[in-house]
């Protein structure tokens, strides 16, 4: 076991997956990313192509330039990075480059503020990545692997975001275990990519599809999503035989079993939130947790098989779509809701540009949760930790 | 030199759609035919794009990427640095590049390329504006022109900046070499590919590329004008490389400026004085040019 923080985990994930291509632009609370990368570059403990591009818009585009050639990409941004590059996350996921890219959470400006929240990524739902939201540093490290096992699977050929809670996972120190090289090379073979230029059959890449032909590449992409959602528990099952570690797949339950309420959360949120119910659980009280890995694809028919067997779900949104809710929360109710008689919702928006979400605040909900599923009056959306 | 009899039959840009006249496919074609079928083209939003990657009727017999607007610099840095990841050394990466998508939207990324001095092949071609989405104004349209954007009023003469010199802006990167050409001169055109092709680190080249359509002349006038960009001056020919700059054609006497406004649409509307400007400016940079690069020993 090593001692890292969750950027250096990335870091060692990415090194493992030899990629041939690394274009980077800093940003906090990336940058521990991009420096020990280029330590490792700088020393020989990676063989690759780093690349300091002048922006992210660019490095998303040196990247794309790198996958069409057949070489293995790799790159990490943060938050007004992340927007920056926005338009070239439609790019890359649209003509089907299996780029995997490092997210350090971090709210948007303004007010600008170099703390976590999940708006940034959460509000690039549409660009059609595949998104998953770690707890901790070892998962950073091994969905870096699993990352690209899904990407260039092919029945995806789908970019994938990893994303880690800026500060709490990206600067917090954990113990580590770094895989053996040989086992990731076992776990993960060289790219051949079936989407990359060959002289021999020369085409055309990322090409104008006009209103006869567009629609059918996006069925395309929503069936290479769905798709996704196998493949991810198909790595997730190869990673834990070869490693020891299962994640679960698209979602997973902990103490959910006979549960009255259970309280959903992505990120960092879910290493407290595990504290608070191990607690309520000895005091009685029958409440659960859904730690939601992967935003996109999103599990709506977990959450529908959900709907039957609890009272009251909470979701904790890291995030807001101003004008309405949290936009985690808005997918899930949509998905309980579809079940019929779905159980009652509150919408916590919580831990907003790096506020802490406390084991008290986490407590106060599964509280509230009981309140609503006893018949008492509970707004459905609340700010939780708020100065008033 | 390059020789016609050598130049390859085979044909790597085929089929565009392309406006009649345009001089956007002559500079794809020689380009292509004397880099070869071992090259990679990038096209960000551009004429170029548009009339070529339109699906399922691809134009390229080389592999092609349509790219963003903005990243056309980047993604060939990507490229090659893919290439050499993986110790393929004998293709080139081609990036064909519009006047508004080089000097405009794509500035960042082609400084960034250029600077990190990525094995990389670039090509401008400058017809002078937006011409793909209509024929508004980018900073390469020059003084004098009415676009969409830009129309000549009475408060108006149309575009009111001078042209910004991206061949400048490439040598004030110490770029291993940049050329500036024009569709209507091919083989200096061709020449100057075949020079760029086997030099390694960024090559820039700038095309003058007359576009019938948004400048308003026949379809048959295209290298003419082009011709006519040259003779009165308003476009220049060169190269630079090892530090230097060496005019490739320099006219003995530049006709005067007029002989090259009247033939197009959009300077029509220029009244005498704003010609004179036109004429002053040309003057005031031909000064320059002749005492930074054609000083006599």
């Amino acid at each position: 076991m090593d001692f890292l923080n969750g950027d250096e985990a990335v870091a060692y994930g990415a090194k493992l997956c030899r990629p041939h291509v690394i274009p980077v632009y800093p940003i906090t609370p990336q940058t521990i990313v991009v420096e020990r990368i280029a330590d490792f570059v700088a020393n020989k403990l990676m063989d690759c192509e780093y690349i300091h591009v002048e922006s992210e818009h660019s490095a998303m585009c040196a990247a794309m330039g790198a996958s069409l050639v057949g070489a293995r990409a790799f790159t990490a941004t943060s938050s007004q990075g992340l927007a920056y590059m926005h338009e070239m996350l439609h790019y890359v996921s649209g003509s089907r480059f299996p780029i995997v890219m490092m997210n350090a959470n971090r709210t948007l400006a303004a007010p600008w503020n170099i703390f976590g929240d999940q708006r940034d990524s959460l509000s690039q739902r549409d660009t059609g990545w595949i998104q998953v939201y770690v707890e901790n540093g070892q998962e950073a490290l091994d969905m870096i692997i699993q990352a690209y096992a899904i990407a260039e699977d092919d029945r995806v050929y789908t970019p994938v975001m990893v994303n880690l809670d800026g500060f709490v996972n990206t600067h917090t120190y954990e113990l580590v275990d770094i895989p053996e090289q040989h086992e990731v090379d076992q776990f993960l073979p060289p790219l051949r990519s079936k989407n990359a230029i060959d002289f021999n059959h020369p085409r055309s890449f990322c090409i104008s599809a006009a209103t006869e032909w567009n629609m059918e590449f996006r069925y395309q992409q929503y069936e290479a999503m769905e798709n996704a959602k196998q493949v991810i528990v198909e790595v997730d099952k190869r990673f834990g035989d070869k490693f020891g570690r299962y994640y679960h797949g698209l979602v997973e339950e902990y103490r959910c079993e006979d549960a009255e309420v259970v309280l959903v959360a992505l990120g960092s949120a879910i290493g407290t939130s595990r504290i608070v119910v191990d607690k309520l659980r000895e005091q009685g009280l029958k409440v659960g947790l859904v730690k939601l890995r992967f935003y996109r694809p999103f599990p709506a028919e977990y959450f529908k098989a959900l709907s039957k067997r609890v009272k009251a779900v909470g979701v904790i949104d890291r995030d807001l779509s101003f004008g309405y809710e949290g936009a985690v929360a808005s997918d899930i109710k949509s998905a309980l809701n579809s079940a019929g008689s779905p159980p009652k919702v509150i919408n916590f928006i919580a831990g907003i540009a790096g506020r802490d979400i406390t084991k008290e605040n986490i407590e106060g909900m599964y509280h509230k949760l009981f309140n609503l599923s006893q018949g008492k009056f509970e707004k459905e959306l609340q700010f939780t930790g708020l100065r008033w | 030199m390059v020789k016609a009899k050598d130049l390859t039959d085979k044909e790597y840009l085929y089929g565009h759609k392309a406006c009649p006249g345009c001089g956007l496919g002559t500079i794809g074609r020689l380009t292509l035919k004397i880099l070869g079928e071992r090259t990679i083209v990038t096209l960000p939003a551009s004429c170029m794009s548009t009339v070529t990657t339109q699906y399922p009727q691809m134009n390229y017999t080389v592999p092609s990427l349509t790219m963003a607007f903005a990243g056309t610099g980047a993604v060939l840095t990507g490229m090659a640095a893919g290439l050499k990841a993986q110790g393929i050394t004998d293709v080139n990466v081609l990036g064909f590049a519009g006047d508004g998508g080089t000097a405009d939207i794509g500035l960042q990324a082609l400084s960034g390329a250029v600077e990190r001095g990525d094995n990389i092949f670039y090509i401008c071609y400058d017809n002078e504006a937006y011409m793909n989405t209509g024929v508004q104004r980018s900073s390469l349209t020059p003084i004098g022109a009415a676009t969409t954007d830009s129309p000549s009023g009475t408060a108006s003469f149309g575009e009111s900046k001078p042209k910004k010199n991206m061949f400048e802006i490439m040598i004030a990167h110490r770029i291993p070499y940049a050329a500036t050409a024009s569709s209507a001169y091919p083989y200096d055109l061709m020449n100057k590919v075949e020079k760029a092709k086997n030099i390694q680190g960024p090559k820039y080249i700038h095309i003058m590329c007359p576009c019938p359509t948004g400048w308003g002349f026949a379809s048959d006038l295209t290298v003419e004008i082009g011709k006519l960009a040259v003779e009165t001056g308003m476009w220049y020919l060169a190269e630079y490389e090892n530090g230097k700059v060496k005019m490739s054609h320099v006219p003995k006497t530049l006709k005067p400026v007029e002989e090259y406004l009247s033939r197009q649409k959009r300077f029509r509307h220029l009244n005498p004085e704003t010609i004179k400007l036109i004429q002053e400016n040309r003057d005031r940079e031909w000064a320059l040019i002749k005492e930074k690069w054609l000083q006599v020993c």
